[in-house]
Order: C-alpha cells, then sequence, then structure tokens
C-alpha cells in the first residue's frame, strides 16, 4: 500500500462530497480530515488481514467520533462531517461484484456477496452507533448532576 | 390577546419554515424535530409538539390560541449549507438574539437563495473524486484519466436527467448505464485496463451517502419511519445503479468480465 497516495486521494475524494452536498467552504477540510482517518483506519486494517467487516466497524467509528468532535468545536450539525467520512467505507466495491456475478448467471457467489455488503452496511451502523454511545458516555461523566436534556450536540 | 394569537402563530411559522428547510436539504429528522421544538421554546411556547417524516411535517403548538399546521414536504435535495444557516439561527433564537419577525425575514432569505455552485464545477468536482476513489480502491494510474471522464460524464447525467424528468430512480439508472457504456468504451480501445475498479470509482458520486447516513442515525433516535423510508430510499438508489450496470456488462463480453 502507498500510504501518501492514500492518504491524498482519501482527502480529495471526502472533500469533494463535501462540495457536492455544499458543505461551505470553511469545513471542507475538516470532511477531508474525517475521510480520509476513517479510511485510513480501514485500509492499513485490511493490509495487517484483518476481516472486511470489523476494519469497517473501526473505520466508522473512527469517523463518527471525530466527526462529533468537530461537531462540537464548529457548532455545526454532525451530519456534515459524517456524509463525506462514510462513502468511502459503503462496500460499493463488493455489491458491484455481486452484481456482476448476477449478470453472469452464478448466482451462489452473487448472494454470497450481496450478504457480505448486507453485513459491511451494517457494520458502518453499528460503527455509527458505538460513537453515539460513547459521545453520550462521556457528555453524562462530565455533567452527572444535571443530566444532557438541555444539552445540543452540533 | 389579539396580539398574543397572531405572535403565537408567527413563531409557528417561523417553526415551521424552519424545520421544512432543513428537511428538504438534507438533515435528520430527529435534529429537525429537535430544532423547531427548541426554537418554539425560545419564544415562549414550552408545550409544542413536532411530527417530521421525510414526505411531511405536522407540528403543534398550545396555548392561548392553540395551532397545528400541517406542511407538505414534495422535493428533497442535499444542499447542506442551508442546513448549517438554519442550525446557525436556532441558535441566535436560542440565545435570545432574534425575535420572531426577524428570524422570519433571514429564514425567508435561506430558503430562496440559490444553490452555491455551478453544475459545470460540480461535474468537475464529481470527476476528481471518481478518480480519486479509483485509486482507493487499487487502481491502476494509468486508469485515473478514463474515470475522470466517466465518473464526471456520469454525474452530469444524473443532475440533468433530473432536471427534465421527475423520476429520481430512472435517472440513476440511466447514469450507471452511462457510467458502463464509457468505461466498456474506455477497456475495449485499450486507453483503460481495469474494468472493475473504473466502474467502482466512476459510479461512487451515485452512491446514496447522505440517505445511507440519515437512515441510520434516524433508526438510532426512534425515527422509525423516517428511518425505514429513507433506508428504503437508499436501497432503491442502490438497486437502480447497480441494474444500471448490470444491463451493460450483460452485453458486454470483454477481458473485463472474467474473475
Amino acid at each position: 500500500m502507498n500510504v501518501a497516495e492514500q492518504i491524498l486521494t482519501s482527502f480529495v475524494a471526502a472533500a469533494g462530497f463535501a462540495i457536492l452536498f455544499n458543505v461551505p467552504a470553511r469545513n471542507l477540510a475538516y470532511c477531508g480530515l474525517a475521510g480520509m482517518v476513517g479510511w485510513m483506519a480501514y485500509r492499513s486494517l485490511i493490509e495487517m488481514n484483518v476481516d472486511p467487516i470489523p476494519a469497517t466497524l473501526v473505520g466508522s467509528f473512527a469517523v463518527s467520533v471525530l466527526s462529533q468532535t468537530f461537531a462540537r468545536l464548529f457548532k455545526t450539525p454532525v451530519i456534515v462531517f459524517l456524509i463525506s467520512g462514510i462513502v468511502p467505507l459503503v462496500p460499493g466495491g463488493t455489491a458491484y461484484d455481486a452484481m456482476r456475478n448476477v449478470v453472469q448467471n452464478q448466482y451462489d457467489i452473487a448472494v454470497q456477496l450481496a450478504f457480505q455488503a448486507f453485513m459491511l452496511s451494517g457494520s458502518i451502523a453499528f460503527g455509527i452507533m458505538f460513537s453515539e454511545v460513547f459521545d453520550q458516555l462521556i457528555r453524562k461523566l462530565r455533567t452527572p448532576a444535571t443530566g444532557d436534556g438541555k444539552r445540543r450536540s452540533g | 390577546m389579539e396580539t398574543t394569537s397572531h405572535s403565537d402563530r408567527l413563531i409557528a411559522k417561523v417553526c415551521m419554515l424552519a424545520g421544512q428547510i432543513m428537511m428538504e436539504n438534507g438533515a435528520e429528522t430527529y435534529r429537525v424535530e429537535d430544532t423547531m421544538t427548541r426554537i418554539a421554546d425560545s419564544f415562549g411556547l414550552p408545550r409544542s409538539q413536532s411530527f417530521v417524516t421525510p414526505t411531511g411535517i405536522i407540528f403543534s403548538i398550545e396555548g392561548s390560541a392553540p395551532d397545528t399546521r400541517l406542511t407538505r414536504i414534495s422535493e428533497r435535495s442535499t444542499d447542506l449549507r442551508k442546513v448549517i444557516e438554519v442550525n446557525a439561527i436556532s441558535r441566535r433564537i436560542s440565545a435570545g438574539e432574534l425575535d420572531p419577525q426577524e428570524a422570519l425575514v433571514l429564514l425567508q432569505g435561506i430558503e430562496k437563495s440559490n444553490p452555491g455552485l455551478s453544475a459545470g464545477v460540480k461535474t468537475a468536482v464529481a470527476a476528481i473524486s471518481s478518480g480519486c476513489f479509483l485509486i482507493m480502491f487499487k487502481g491502476e494510474w494509468g486508469d485515473f484519466l478514463p474515470a475522470l471522464v466517466t465518473g464526471g460524464l456520469g454525474y452530469a447525467a444524473v443532475t440533468s436527467l433530473h432536471r427534465f424528468l421527475s423520476i429520481k430512480l430512472f435517472s440513476e439508472f440511466m447514469a450507471s448505464v452511462v457510467v458502463g457504456i464509457l468505461a466498456c468504451i474506455f477497456v475495449a480501445s485499450g486507453m483503460a485496463h481495469n474494468l472493475n475498479t473504473l466502474i467502482i470509482g466512476s459510479v461512487m458520486p451515485l452512491v446514496p451517502g447522505l440517505l445511507i447516513t440519515n437512515a441510520v442515525r434516524d433508526l438510532m433516535a426512534g425515527h422509525y419511519v423516517s428511518g425505514l423510508s429513507k433506508g428504503a430510499e437508499a436501497f432503491l438508489t442502490a438497486l437502480a445503479i447497480g441494474t444500471g450496470i448490470a444491463v451493460v456488462l450483460s452485453f458486454y463480453r470483454g477481458e473485463g468480465l472474467t474473475l
């Protein structure tokens, strides 16, 4: 894996996605950063021969934690940073392979790949969920007495 | 009494407009509901209720002049700048910096403001993203230029077709057919080498990233109606893209197809 090449392209791709969604210029670099960190976490684990499902889980967890931090720092909705970071982790390649096998009438392989794509999407969801739980825990620990009913996250 | 009911109506109008702008431009459902009740709260109307779905908003206030409103959301797009601006206004209202009339004027300004970048710039950005995705998915640098062309034209196809036809599914399907055909031409003519990575990279700008993320976040927040409907929309988009590619691949028997 060429690390510099991966860092550069994942940053540009995530920031590009943010531009397509009309994110204001001052937030673009942070969107790119979120995408880069998530993708590098995912790719490094893949290079270490970790299964794609836990790798995606770690990647989306990293993206969400970073997005929530940015959201709190800049008082901006968390979704702004989250989307462009999550997009590279979406199992487009696996879904494509599944589709290609359908076309070639290899339904057994296609179903396996489709299920893998489904599991990968599920691990993205769980990565986001774990970071949300993490975020709420931190908030509860910081303000143990008052609770967080009136706090806003972004 | 008359003035109170008038200003209550105005507050309901402000909340409604804020919710409508956020929902039309890609905010999560729970954030829309939260923002609407927060605005009402800050203007001194505590027990307001809002029920937001991707296709409509119901908002109700109690008090001296109870008022319930319904807004239909027919057109949804993604313009996160508007979501950020409405969020900023909601914060200023919470801080007590704006009265209802000022807030309404500001919100109407946001609603009318045009989408920032031109279609040409966005197409160029989508093209560059496609090239980068190609490299991320282990493609070769030799395929970078073809990915720029296919990804950019695919994105241009989805935006321009969507302007003529209101069926989102069809424009996504056609865009992925365009991507597939161009990729096959590039590989068949020897200008690109790996059909698979070329198609995956070029299709990425069409992927429903916002819908997937929002669906997950809405489901987590307990908004099952919105979460499931956004999930269904994301699934249909993915299906349209996949079908478009599959249609092209079933006609193409080049080297890229062998496993």
